[in-house]
């Protein structure tokens, strides 16, 4: 069945008020790399495994493949481009630069939409708990210790 | 892959909703939060003629606690990241606060939510098992019968496959609160923090004066629903909670196991006796409350 249904969607990405005409089939990273332009924002699995594709919708992380466009009519939406222009995540992209938490770069969006969620909630973690918050986001290079490294080092920063 | 086409509606009242699920249910698929159905089409694994999305729908927002304070009430538009941080349901419903540490990955939880998860009815997920282990009640509206109120241990007839009706909307989970001198546990076993659960158990029982009385112990991702296991209770009812009675009883439910339900039935038997017996030892260790 084809209903080819299209629908006018209005919303903020990283600050900016926009409308735009969608598919209703379009998911939301989809329709940010394609129809926005934003590519920052990775595809990875599709099915909501690998974490590639975080993005926030009103503030909270989310699976930018498991939301369709059409669903983020009236919110905000914060991608990689957003938090990097705006020096939110610069800390945090510095401390991975740092500790060379990073390889290929493709889950990194992710990983840094994910760590940052955590370095804001302001809560006291452990390592341990890093690696819970982190389990779904798929690195397939550089295994994960640097990446816990550079977010713990956030995290301790951040609660002095 | 990317989701078939589909036509997508986004209503904004419940009667709305019961009114599109009334005249089209058959084809239509309820949009929550869609971490299970959306991976679901994006795999071509299902489909849907009609998307209705909910997430407009203010009146199934929110956790709140009953005048009566018999139960707390989770809208089908809580989030799994609500629930878990909801101050109510740590309070009067420990068990499910103790098991949304195990439910899912941080993005996933944003979004995801508990009446979704229940009336999907995976046998590995959590919130199916608590909902049998505490008997909460299910919350279904329609546009021919109004409201209809399901038992949990009702509801779960099969591997995805519940007493809701195409044209029925869950509308909102009831969990019982507490009772005094009750103990919750929850316990589960997966390849990675967050993933569906291999085996998992919960269990609620009160300890009255030393012995244990309505003993509630169910598996899960053991078989197509969550199993309770009547005989546990039997045999608990009235005794002190003892490590060689947790020994007793993990065995018993894992003799339960049926081979014709599960693969690698003497694994899944030997994960289950091991889970439930270091689960309900903790459970049994745990000091009493004051109440």
């Amino acid at each position: 069945m084809r209903t080819n249904q299209v629908a006018e969607i209005t919303l903020t990405i990283n600050g900016e008020r926009g409308s735009f005409s969608v598919p209703v089939r379009r998911n939301l990273v989809d329709f940010l790399r394609h129809d926005v332009g934003l590519t920052g924002s990775h595809v990875g699995c599709e099915a909501g495994i690998c974490g590639a594709c975080n993005v926030r919708v009103d503030g909270a992380v989310v699976r930018g493949c498991l939301m369709f466009a059409v669903q983020a009519n009236g919110r905000a939406v914060d991608t990689i481009e957003g938090i990097t222009a705006s020096g939110e995540a610069a800390e945090l992209q510095q401390a991975f630069i740092e500790r060379n938490a990073l390889q290929c770069g493709y889950c990194t969006p992710g990983m840094l939409m994910t760590g940052l969620e955590l370095v804001n909630s302001g809560r006291v973690v452990s390592r341990d708990e890093i690696r819970e918050e982190l389990s779904g986001n798929f690195c397939r290079c550089t295994g994960y210790h640097a990446i816990v490294d550079a977010i713990e080092h956030v995290v301790e920063r951040s609660r002095k | 892959m990317k989701a078939a086409d589909f036509e997508y509606r986004c209503p904004g009242t419940i009667d709305e909703v019961c009114e599109l699920l009334h005249s089209r249910g058959s084809d239509a698929r309820v949009l929550a939060g869609g971490q299970s159905l959306v991976p679901a089409m994006n795999l071509r694994l299902s489909s849907a003629e009609l998307l209705i999305d909910i997430n407009r729908v203010q009146e199934l927002e929110g956790i709140s606690l009953s005048d009566d304070e018999a139960y707390v009430r989770v809208g089908a538009l809580a989030r799994h990241a609500q629930v878990a941080e909801s101050k109510l349901i740590a309070q009067h419903v420990p068990l499910v606060h103790e098991a949304m540490r195990y439910v899912a990955h941080p993005a996933i939880r944003n979004r995801g939510t508990c009446c979704g998860s229940l009336a999907l009815a995976d046998p590995s997920a959590e919130m199916p098992a608590c909902a049998v282990t505490l008997n909460a009640t299910l919350v279904l509206q329609s546009k021919s019968d109004g409201i209809r109120k399901v038992p949990a241990r009702e509801f779960f007839f099969g591997l995805y496959d519940t007493a809701r009706r195409d044209d029925e909307l869950l509308i909102e989970v009831l969990w019982p609160c507490r009772k005094s001198h009750s103990r919750a546990g929850f316990n589960e076993l997966s390849r990675r923090h967050g993933d569906f659960a291999l085996v998992g158990i919960a269990a609620q029982c009160q300890i009255d004066n030393g012995r244990i009385k309505d003993l509630a112990l169910v598996t899960f991702g053991t078989g197509p629903t969550p199993r309770l296991s009547a005989q546990a209770a039997t045999v608990a009812e009235g005794r002190r909670p003892t490590p060689q009675l947790a020994q007793e009883l993990a065995t018993i439910t894992a003799d339960e196991l049926d081979p014709d339900e599960v693969a690698e039935i003497e694994i899944k038997r030997h994960q289950t006796d091991a889970l439930a017996r270091r689960m309900l030892t903790k459970m049994f260790q745990e000091p009493g409350d004051a109440n």
